[in-house]
């Protein structure tokens, strides 16, 4: 009651109800898959609601002081007071570390949340027209989300972080003629410097996060503007989203997905030990931790410093040292591709049209090709990061491992990719809708490069409707409203239209955008209700009947062994 | 007003919602217990993933059961609008009164916000340390220079004698312990199986080295004793010391630099001069 007068106080003073109908009615598809992202947003709500507990007892500083606290081993030691304010916060605020540990492994997650739906888009070919400037701000929202892994992985001021630091400042130092005032204009002087801990603290708790907010916000709205995609299937079309509405369906499901986010990233939290800063000790530029491996986000980047040999240039007097181009040049040349990709495919299949329909793996082998490639490049970089550790466990010498890893970077890529090209041609030259209903016969054929009309079938456009029997439009009056929808006979598909309209022409002319040129008839009132109660009708009477004679079965069989009818009973 | 009646839910499904979020509500009570009898790390982690689990499977199965799932469309407007819009917006903006219509006032105007976006970069210059040492500059120079005692990790000064053979002792700087690139460390070694001599000499074996790595300036700390070599706990260089610290496996490509040290009156270790390169990573102005 009071929820109704609040929203008919607010509609009369801002007019909302027009823009909420739509919105509320708003269609999400349902393929998991298109979770993904989400899982990256509430781990960064996660991130957020941490991080602000977190900065309210984290001392930015590399002043000296002296650690009194719970952890005895270093009680009395002079250590900075980012590290001594980290150990009081693990140790002596309560409910301090648990936030410390779920804040890293958020962060650990929403990177990989991100990648993997960096991976999705990529496969399925959601970047494409007119969804380009969402993939750029989504690589940037990447690279700024590494960014902030890394200044909030160094400033607790351990050993392990320092580490880390002096790498990424060697790796800046390497770069030709200005890498040296880099590294002077970030840290203010030499590595260690004092301004360091206050600059990465603003940078990880002000200009990242704001910057990532409003991109946020920004491949939000692109979103809503631009709609879903969708996979290919029965009524849809490039003209339309079927699948659940936000509200009440979606609505519900996200939330879950919020609260299923945090559920992991507590448990985690609480549940496994996470950069343990009192076992590495306070940073000392004259000691180590070994192993040292970095989170996994940068462990491409180690292992791709660990892999790449001895090769330095001199050029007149100058020098541009190693880890330039394992540092440097891959991190640019990854991210330069990636922002390029969208613009670089187009311009190689000539392909300007627009696409709300997804692709499948399958259906551009060279773009799985490339990707699988690139996917297995990085995942030998990150293996390479563990080289030491490798080693340690197979016992054999870390430069076996080394080269093993120098060779397998630079094969297994191509290996997997021409795979993927392969299988990928076969999936769709055949009948097979899954990899393992592939024949051999398949695989050979798919060696055989593209025809030329295989090419062009992404091309083709959408039959046009006359051709589909069939098909066609059903609106009714709802009340004062109207309503429609899209109904296949033959298929057996029957789909709603996600809103009522206040008259009949508008209506018909939703149902017209979503299905172009389909005939429109006119029917008396509601159809039968939709086919999904009698499916699950129909599917508790099959769980039913086969429980039944499952049960039936075991009791015949316990029968025929008690009495023995046939043959000797079994010892 | 008559309220419609809420529809029937399937059988079962209403009490395991209830069932979940009573589970979820016990997490949260139990979180708030165990912080209030002073915390526990695991048990809150459990007790919050707990009332958030259940907050999850109640929500997921309300989102699942009770209301329906698939079966709607929304009609897709599609890009780009039409062209009769476009060209009404067009028209809007370059109107004759439109000010990007004015070419000589929009190029002052640029003129003006181009300077003042120059103008702007300049503070970053504030950035750059204070003492206005140029970058290189500093990279060259280190603690270490004629005279300046070694020092152990607990600042007492060094005799030859300090140094045992066959292990690695690391070695500061006096008066400049705290800096970057001042570790080193010192290790005694049979002069005879030096393949190269080093390039700081060396006091009867007694050779001192850069402790920062020549490929990213991580602290050589691994001592492998019999075969004298230093090995990096970041990217596995290695160094062999009886071969002036020469890199022999890993991605470093520089040698370490070395030390030159002799003993004073008083029989103490002193450096006779800087290091024999720029110590730790490479860079562009490196000699």
């Amino acid at each position: 009651m009071i929820m109704d007068r609040l929203a008919r106080a607010l509609d009369d003073r801002l007019r909302l109800s027009p823009l909420t109908r739509r919105a509320l009615a708003k269609v999400f598809p349902d393929h998991w898959s298109f979770m993904l992202g989400e899982i990256a947003l509430y781990s960064l709500v996660a991130l957020v609601l941490t991080g602000v507990f977190l900065t309210l007892f984290f001392d930015p500083s590399s002043a000296d002081r002296v650690y009194h606290g719970s952890y005895a081993p270093l009680e009395g030691t002079t250590t900075s007071a980012a590290y001594a304010s980290t150990m009081r916060l693990s140790w002596d605020v309560r409910a301090g570390l648990l936030i410390r540990q779920t804040h890293h492994w958020a962060a650990l997650i929403f990177v990989a949340a991100i990648l993997v739906h960096l991976v999705r888009i990529f496969f399925t070919g959601a970047f494409r027209k007119p969804r380009e400037a969402n993939w750029l701000v989504g690589v940037t929202m990447l690279m700024l989300a590494l960014a902030n892994g890394f200044t909030g992985y160094s400033m607790p001021d351990d050993l392990l972080s320092g580490l880390g630091l002096r790498i990424i400042v060697s790796v800046v130092e390497s770069i030709p003629v200005v890498g040296s005032r880099l590294v002077s204009l970030g840290l203010g002087g030499e590595f260690p410097s004092d301004e360091m801990i206050p600059r990465l603290f603003v940078t990880h708790v002000l200009l990242v996060p704001a910057a990532l907010v409003a991109l946020v916000s920004v491949h939000l709205a692109m979103i809503v503007r631009q709609k879903h995609t969708q996979f290919p299937g029965p009524g849809r079309t490039e003209h339309n989203v079927v699948g659940s509405r936000l509200y009440p369906s979606y609505s519900l499901r996200s939330l879950a997905l919020l609260a299923w986010v945090l559920a992991v990233l507590f448990a985690l939290g609480g549940l496994v030990q996470i950069n343990p800063v009192w076992l590495y000790g306070p940073f000392d530029p004259a000691q180590a931790t070994s192993p040292a491996q970095p989170d996994w986000y940068v462990a491409w980047g180690d292992g791709a410093l660990r892999l790449f040999p001895p090769w330095e240039i001199r050029l007149a007097g100058h020098l541009v040292p190693a880890p330039f181009f394992p540092g440097v040049v891959l991190g640019g040349v990854t991210f330069l591709a990636l922002y390029a990709w969208p613009f670089l495919e187009r311009w190689c299949t000539g392909d300007r049209r627009a696409h709300q329909l997804l692709d499948r793996p399958r259906d551009h082998p060279i773009r799985t090709g490339v990707g699988v490639t690139a996917l297995t490049f990085f995942a030998v970089l990150v293996v390479a990061a563990g080289d030491d550790i490798i080693a340690r466990l197979l016992r054999v010498p870390v430069y076996d491992v080394l080269n093993v890893l120098r060779v397998m970077v630079l094969v297994l890529p191509l290996l997997t990719g021409a795979l993927a090209v392969l299988l990928a041609r076969a999936l769709r030259r055949s009948e097979a809708t899954h990899l393992g209903d592939l024949t051999r016969a398949d695989l050979r054929a798919a060696r055989r490069p593209a025809r030329a009309d295989e090419r062009t079938t992404a091309d083709e456009p959408e039959l046009p409707a006359p051709d589909r029997p069939g098909e066609r439009i059903e609106l009714w009056p709802d009340g004062e409203q109207w309503r429609w929808r899209y109904r296949n006979e033959p298929a057996g598909v029957a789909i709603l239209g996600n809103r009522k309209a206040p008259t009949e022409r508008e209506a018909a002319d939703s149902a017209r955008l979503a299905y172009p040129g389909v005939d429109h008839v006119m029917v008396p009132g509601p159809p039968p209700p939709p086919p999904h109660p009698v499916r699950a009708a129909l599917r508790r009477w099959a769980t039913t009947a086969i429980g039944a004679s499952l049960l039936a079965a075991a009791l015949r069989h316990r029968r025929r062994r008690r009495w023995g009818r046939n043959g000797p009973r079994p010892k | 007003m008559r309220r419609p009646r809420v529809a029937p839910a399937p059988p079962g499904v209403n009490g395991r919602i209830i069932l979940s979020f009573l589970v979820s509500a016990a997490g949260a009570i139990g979180f708030a217990v165990t912080y209030g009898l002073g915390g526990q790390t695991q048990w809150e982690g459990v007790c919050l993933a707990v009332a958030f689990a259940g907050l999850a499977i109640g929500l997921a199965i309300w989102g699942r059961r009770l209301v329906p799932v698939g079966g709607y469309v929304e009609e897709h407007e599609g890009f780009p609008p039409p062209p009769e819009e476009q060209a009404m917006v067009a028209a809007v903006l370059t109107a004759p009164d439109s000010p990007v219509r004015r070419r000589g006032l929009l190029a002052a105007l640029g003129l003006a916000l181009t300077a003042l976006g120059v103008a702007a970069l300049f503070p970053l210059r504030s950035l750059l340390p204070s003492d206005r040492t140029r970058p290189v500059r500093a990279r060259e120079v280190t603690p270490w220079g004629p005279g300046v005692r070694l020092l152990n990790a607990d600042g007492r000064p060094l005799r030859p004698g300090d140094i045992p053979a066959g292990s690695v002792v690391t070695v500061f700087p006096e008066g400049g312990a705290d800096a970057g690139d001042a570790p080193a460390f010192a290790v005694r070694l049979r002069p005879e199986r030096f393949t190269r001599p080093p390039s700081a000499g060396h006091l009867d074996g007694l050779v001192v080295y850069s402790l920062l790595c020549t490929h990213a300036g991580c602290p050589v700390r691994l001592y492998l004793k019999g075969t004298g070599r230093l090995l990096c706990p970041c990217h596995q260089s290695s160094f062999d010391l009886f071969a002036d610290a020469q890199p022999v496996a890993g991605p470093a490509a520089r040698r370490l630099p070395g030390l030159p040290i002799e003993a004073d009156a008083d029989g103490y270790l002193r450096a006779t001069g800087g290091f024999t390169a720029p110590p730790g990573a490479g860079y562009w102005s490196r000699p």
